[in-house]
């Protein structure tokens, strides 16, 4: 019922670090290939180049029809009155004619601009976060213990919003500026050389401001990125577990953390801010000196007779416009860095890449041959450790012989998860091979081994939806009879019939509130329906009430009856129903057997099996 | 939380206040910061004043000084640009800095103020609100106003100051103009106003409909060894793309509508522009007016243009703003019920008297009414020093009614007391401080081992840590961790096995020795040798402590001095395990398994 239900870190003795070495995961940023966020950009913005392009098209023409109504305005006064006075209305209704085509035009182009470039950046949006979505699906188990789901979260959602920023904001900014700058800029040059020289010299520092602006800022906003993602784990922790905050009295403790962090971020925050604030006045003083100048000497000129008095009059009133752009692109520039550093750490978690990759050459299992149950597995001189070191499963083998039920026992941290994992291919062996009827896993697609090889893990979490669409999980395309029999078959249709909807009951709303063994049930009736000739069933730790314990045990046979069974068994009660114990400790596999041998032994089975017995009492 | 969250928020109606008055609740949040935020206003007034007053001067320099060739009226004219034009910088520079950092802590404040009320707001809510929706309210929603808040709002005064000098310059350069001018002024508010009503149900839409995909996308991490197990990665992937879709559906459609805002705000004023400027060339050439004075009034009038185009996006921002504000105050504006729900009826406070139920009756506070109640009639006395098991079969009410006594829920009827004094009348946290629980899930916080056992307890010594989680059979694993007691554990620490996390939350209940103590089947996750091990500690804990323990298994019950059976939300008996073995066949069926007669749920 909380964030914790789904950690299930690869167990580990608990005496060794969990990782040694640096952790990169201690860092919200991943390391990625350099310029890995821009190559992201272009990707995202390379399928629309045309809409872009479309876009563009009409915000220039656009611009146009704005930058005309000067002209028609100097013609309706230059021309238009004097017509007037000679009874001729043909030049005011010239006028009146394209100003209303300039007006309506304008208005037009932008209404067809807006919605163009809508489509472009929700598109993006959607294939970002998409790309986000599949990829940390497609990452491996291991990933997922460290990252904390949090930051998943926040990379899928506040980074995905700043680059929304960016692009709302900036295409539409970045057009409109470029314009006025050439239409300017070419207006300066046409009046005067010297003129538009002069003002094109003044670009220099400006351009020297905005590396240093870019530079200094892509640290802040990379910090505040990592504080407000922070904030957003704290949050989230929080809820997650608002039980046991309220019962043990969190609230003042958790008020104080929390505001230390908000506090850190609002100091970040801050510092972004003034960061913008601090290029915003030097740009406008380079501004100001410039036009100073530019007059100034311009005057000089003019003194001297080496320019125009009209041209330094009308070029005056456009080197003031010439800055004028500048507070717009720094807000871009603002959202540009923002969305950089948002991209930066969308690349690092997209650069990373998924620990079992898909074969080159897939291979086709071989038909399950009729009458025979299940498939045979063998650990083929297995042997794993963590890539940084930490021995977890020395070289071992094993033969899991087709339609055997296998029971796995031993302390936690013996390595009972691990070996179950990379038989289901969570992880890859670092030395071996793990075969599936003689076909090594790596060589199959990771959908054809999900056909032949189901994991049911231990927190049968449920997701939002119908109680058949859960059940349903197992073979997407089922029908409701098919439903229907998996659940009669684990004996889990009764209590979904007397659920206030039946199989379409949401498991979210109130009444549809779900016990933890009926879960199991669910999650078994999920395996009957999938249908696999291995089952790898990692059984529940926290125990059910007897009844319902009964009910699972009962379920359990049904389950793994043809199929091959690996189970990791918390309770003696499992082991009965199995044809073959695995006790492990320490990684090694140290007994093997049917059960009643192992309990008429007098190994640590057999020790295990007496105290549960005397529990029973 | 999450397994019992609906995936939609009890989202209220769309729009119940106006724009402008959604805005204004913000106010208490930007009042501390106010001096600044209207300097900051009036500095942007000063600021545009100044860039109005450029053209000015670039025009007097031009046609005076360098005209008449006036060498030192030359100098004086550029020191007077440099100088307005260095003031204009600074004056930009000051009205962001004034705002920076009080803004950024004002959008600080109101983060911590939405975590202060949710932490407080009754588990009831938090079963109906999704994590994502609420973390979308802290976070995007809040980033959001406080751009409002430094851009939007002081626009909004500086140009429509603007328009309104404008307006009164152009009046006075001719009132005829100015009065073809101000037509579309009414048509153009009203048109608006329907573009407000309609985006801000969209603009809502949207919002909750990126809360949705944050509770979807959290889902799919939380539950991702599931969907790798089955292998689901497209099933799970298309329910994600159909929220996407849809967000982007409500996207375009917001595009749509600003888009159609944005063509009326450039062509409708343009037009009237037009006209007016036909206008004035006819009565130029009449003579009625000045050719200088129709160049000026056109040029006033498009220096108007970048005012009144903006109104259209600030409108928007305007809108988003409220939604965010209304959003935020969905969630403040729920009620954190009152400390004591009643005065006192303490007999004798302090003296002991255990832990009593008296007709306890409860229902959950949005069930729908006539709904039989979870608890009916609970009577049930623990004395102290006692430890009473609780047994029943799945949906009695079991987790419910000792939720009852930390006060996770409020009792609907009847009372609950500790040694007499009635926990509605006392403050939560003291109810909390004299009671300990362990939930059947454990949850441990991202922090180290010391700070999660330790969290019950006030001004607990380092003995008294080493004894609960001696206890909790825990003391051997967590000093053979990396950094023992200081190892940093939960979400963001080492991950703990189910039986790990088990035993330290045993230990957080038991530490400071509580003297009421509530567990919830402690032994679930604990393989047989350390159960066995575990319940020799806790019998000694039990001894001198009245407690309520939820059992499942026969080892559970033989930790308490009586059992009493929880069916369909009442106590059907109370008396010793061997007792009920022997008279009830409920109880028998419970705890062995054997079918009896009696059917469950």
């Amino acid at each position: 019922m909380t964030a914790t239900v789904p950690k299930q870190a690869p167990k580990q003795p608990p005496a060794a670090p969990k990782r040694p070495g640096p952790d990169m995961f201690d860092q919200d940023t991943l390391p990625a290939p350099r310029g890995a966020s821009r190559r992201l950009l272009g990707s995202l913005l390379r399928p629309h180049r045309r809409r872009i392009g479309l876009a563009a098209a009409l915000l220039l023409t656009q611009q146009a029809a704005v930058q005309a109504v000067p002209l028609i305005v100097a013609y309706a006064i230059d021309s238009g009155v004097p017509a007037v006075r000679d009874d001729d209305n043909g030049p005011l209704i010239a006028v009146a004619v394209a100003y209303l085509i300039c007006a309506l035009g304008a208005g037009l182009l932008q209404y067809t601009f807006i919605r163009v470039s809508a489509r472009v950046n929700q598109s993006i949006l959607l294939e970002l976060r998409g790309r986000i979505y599949r990829h940390a699906q497609a990452l491996s188990l291991d990933f997922h213990d460290r990252y904390t789901s949090g930051r998943l979260i926040s990379r899928s959602t506040s980074d995905v919003q700043s680059l929304r920023e960016l692009l709302d904001e900036g295409l539409q900014e970045m057009l409109i500026i470029l314009v006025s700058l050439v239409y300017i800029g070419g207006l300066l040059f046409y009046l005067d050389l010297g003129l538009g020289g002069a003002a094109l010299l003044s670009f220099v520092p400006l351009c020297l401001l905005v590396r240093n602006y870019r530079r200094r800022s892509a640290q802040r906003f990379s910090k505040r990125s990592t504080a407000i993602a922070a904030v957003i784990v704290k949050f989230s922790e929080t809820l997650n577990g608002i039980r046991p905050v309220k019962a043990f009295r969190r609230e003042r403790a958790n008020d104080a953390a929390f505001d230390e962090l908000n506090r850190r971020h609002e100091r970040v925050n801050g510092d972004t801010i003034l960061e913008m604030a601090r290029f915003v006045v030097l740009s406008r003083l380079v501004a100001a000196v410039s036009i100073a100048g530019i007059v100034l000497w311009g005057a000089q000129r003019v003194t001297s007779g080496d320019m125009e008095l009209g041209a330094l009059a009308a070029g005056a009133l456009y080197v003031r416009r010439l800055y004028d752009p500048l507070d717009r692109f720094a807000m871009i520039l603002n959202n540009y860095q923002s969305a950089v550093a948002s991209l930066d750490k969308i690349a690092g978690l997209l650069a990373q890449r998924p620990d079992v990759p898909e074969p080159e050459r897939p291979v086709e299992l071989p038909p399950r041959s009729a009458g025979r149950p299940g498939r045979e597995v063998v650990f083929d001189d297995v042997r794993f450790a963590y890539r940084t070191g930490g021995e977890v499963l020395p070289t071992f083998r094993l033969t899991l012989p087709a339609g055997q039920t296998t029971a796995l026992v031993g302390a936690t941290g013996a390595g009972k998860s691990t070996l179950a994992k990379l038989l289901a291919r969570f992880y890859d062996a670092t030395e071996g091979r793990v075969l599936l009827d003689g076909t090594d896993l790596r060589d199959l697609t990771m959908a054809e081994l999900r056909r032949g090889v189901v994991m049911v893990t231990q927190e049968a979490f449920l997701f939002s939806g119908t109680v058949a669409e859960n059940i349903a999980l197992g073979k997407p395309d089922a029908s409701r009879e098919e439903i229907e029999r998996a659940a009669k078959a684990i004996g889990a249709h009764d209590f979904i019939a007397s659920l206030p909807e039946g199989y379409d009951t949401d498991v979210r709303k109130r009444g549809g509130r779900i016990s933890a063994g009926q879960r199991q049930l669910v999650a078994f009736a999920r395996v009957l329906l999938a249908d696999p000739s291995v089952v790898i069933l990692d059984e529940a730790t926290s125990s059910l009430d007897i009844p319902g314990e009964k009910a699972v045990q009962d379920a359990m046979v049904t389950v793994l009856r043809g199929r091959t069974a690996l189970v990791i068994a918390h309770r003696l009660s499992t082991v009965e129903i199995a044809d073959r114990v695995l006790v492990m400790e320490g990684g090694r596999l140290v007994e093997d057997g049917p059960p009643a041998d192992l309990i008429a032994g007098t190994g640590r089975f057999s020790d295990l099996h007496r105290a549960w017995r005397e529990s029973l009492a | 939380m999450l397994m019992s969250a609906s995936a939609d928020p009890p989202a209220p109606p769309a729009r119940k206040r106006s724009v402008v008055r959604s805005l204004l609740r913000l106010w208490p949040y930007v009042r501390p910061v106010r001096g600044r935020v209207f300097s900051a206003a009036g500095v942007a007034i000063v600021a545009a004043s100044m860039g109005l007053l450029m053209p000015l001067v670039l025009k007097w320099i031009v046609d005076g000084p360098v005209a008449d060739g006036d060498t030192s009226g030359v100098w004086l004219g550029g020191a007077v640009l440099l100088g307005v034009g260095l003031a204009e910088a600074l004056l930009f520079g000051l009205r962001r800095w004034l705002v920076a950092r009080p803004l950024a802590g004002v959008e600080a404040s109101m983060r911590a103020a939405l975590y202060r009320h949710v932490q407080r707001l009754p588990v009831s809510f938090h079963d109906r609100w999704a994590t994502g929706q609420l973390l979308s309210r802290g976070t995007g929603d809040l980033q959001l106003l406080r751009m409002f808040l430094a851009f939007g709002l002081t626009f909004l005064i500086v140009n429509s100051a603007t328009i309104l000098i404008g307006f009164g310059i152009l009046m006075s350069q001719g009132w005829q103009l100015g009065l073809v001018l101000a037509a579309p002024v009414v048509p153009l508010i009203w048109l608006c106003a329907l573009f407000e009503t309609r985006f801000s149900l969209v603009a809502r839409r949207a919002q909750d409909q990126m809360g949705d995909l944050t509770t979807v996308i959290e889902e799919s991490i939380l539950g991702i060894r599931i969907i790798k197990g089955f292998g689901r990665h497209r099933s799970q992937a298309r329910a994600f793309h159909a929220l996407s879709g849809r967000l982007m559906g409500t996207e375009l459609h917001k595009a749509r509508l600003l888009a159609g805002i944005w063509l009326v705000i450039l062509a409708l004023p343009e037009i009237f522009l037009g006209a007016a400027l036909v206008l004035g060339a006819v009565q130029v050439a009449d003579g009625d007016l000045t050719a200088g004075t129709l160049v000026a009034f056109m040029t006033t009038a498009m220096a108007l243009r970048w005012p009144i185009e903006s109104i259209g996006f600030l409108l928007a921002l305007c809108n988003e703003s409220a939604t965010a504000t209304d959003r935020f105050f969905d969630v403040m504006d729920a009620e954190v019920p009152p400390e004591s729900a009643r005065e006192g009826t303490a007999r004798v406070p302090g003296a002991p008297d255990g832990l009593r139920f008296d007709n306890v009756v409860f229902r959950f506070p949005d069930s729908p009414p006539g709904s039989p109640p979870v608890l009916d009639g609970i009577d049930l006395h623990i004395r102290p020093g006692e430890t009473l098991a609780l047994v029943g079969g799945t949906g009695s009410g079991k987790t419910t009614l000792i939720g009852l006594v930390p006060r996770l829920h409020e009792v609907t009827s009847g009372r609950i007391t500790l040694d007499g004094e009635d926990i509605a009348a006392l403050p939560r946290a003291e109810v909390r401080r004299r009671v300990a629980v362990a939930f059947e899930e454990p949850t441990l916080f991202s922090a180290t081992v010391r700070e999660n056992v330790l969290m019950g307890a006030d001004g607990v010594g380092h003995e008294e840590m080493e004894r609960a989680l001696r206890v909790g059979q825990a003391a051997d694993f967590v000093h053979a961790l990396p950094r023992g007691t200081e190892t940093e554990v939960g979400e963001q620490g080492l991950s703990l096995s189910g039986g790990q996390r088990q035993r330290l939350a045993l230990a957080r209940a038991v530490v400071g020795r509580p003297p009421f103590l509530v567990l919830d089947d402690p032994l679930s996750a604990l393989d047989v040798h350390t159960e066995a091990r575990v319940e020799a500690a806790l019998r000694d804990v039990l001894a001198d402590t009245t407690a309520l323990v939820v059992a499942h298994r026969p080892s559970t019950v033989q930790l308490a001095d009586r059992v009493a059976l929880l069916s369909h939300g009442r106590i059907a008996a109370v008396g010793t395990h061997a007792e009920l073995l022997h008279s009830n066949a409920e109880y028998r069926h419970l705890m062995t398994g054997e079918h009896t007669e009696v059917s469950l749920p």
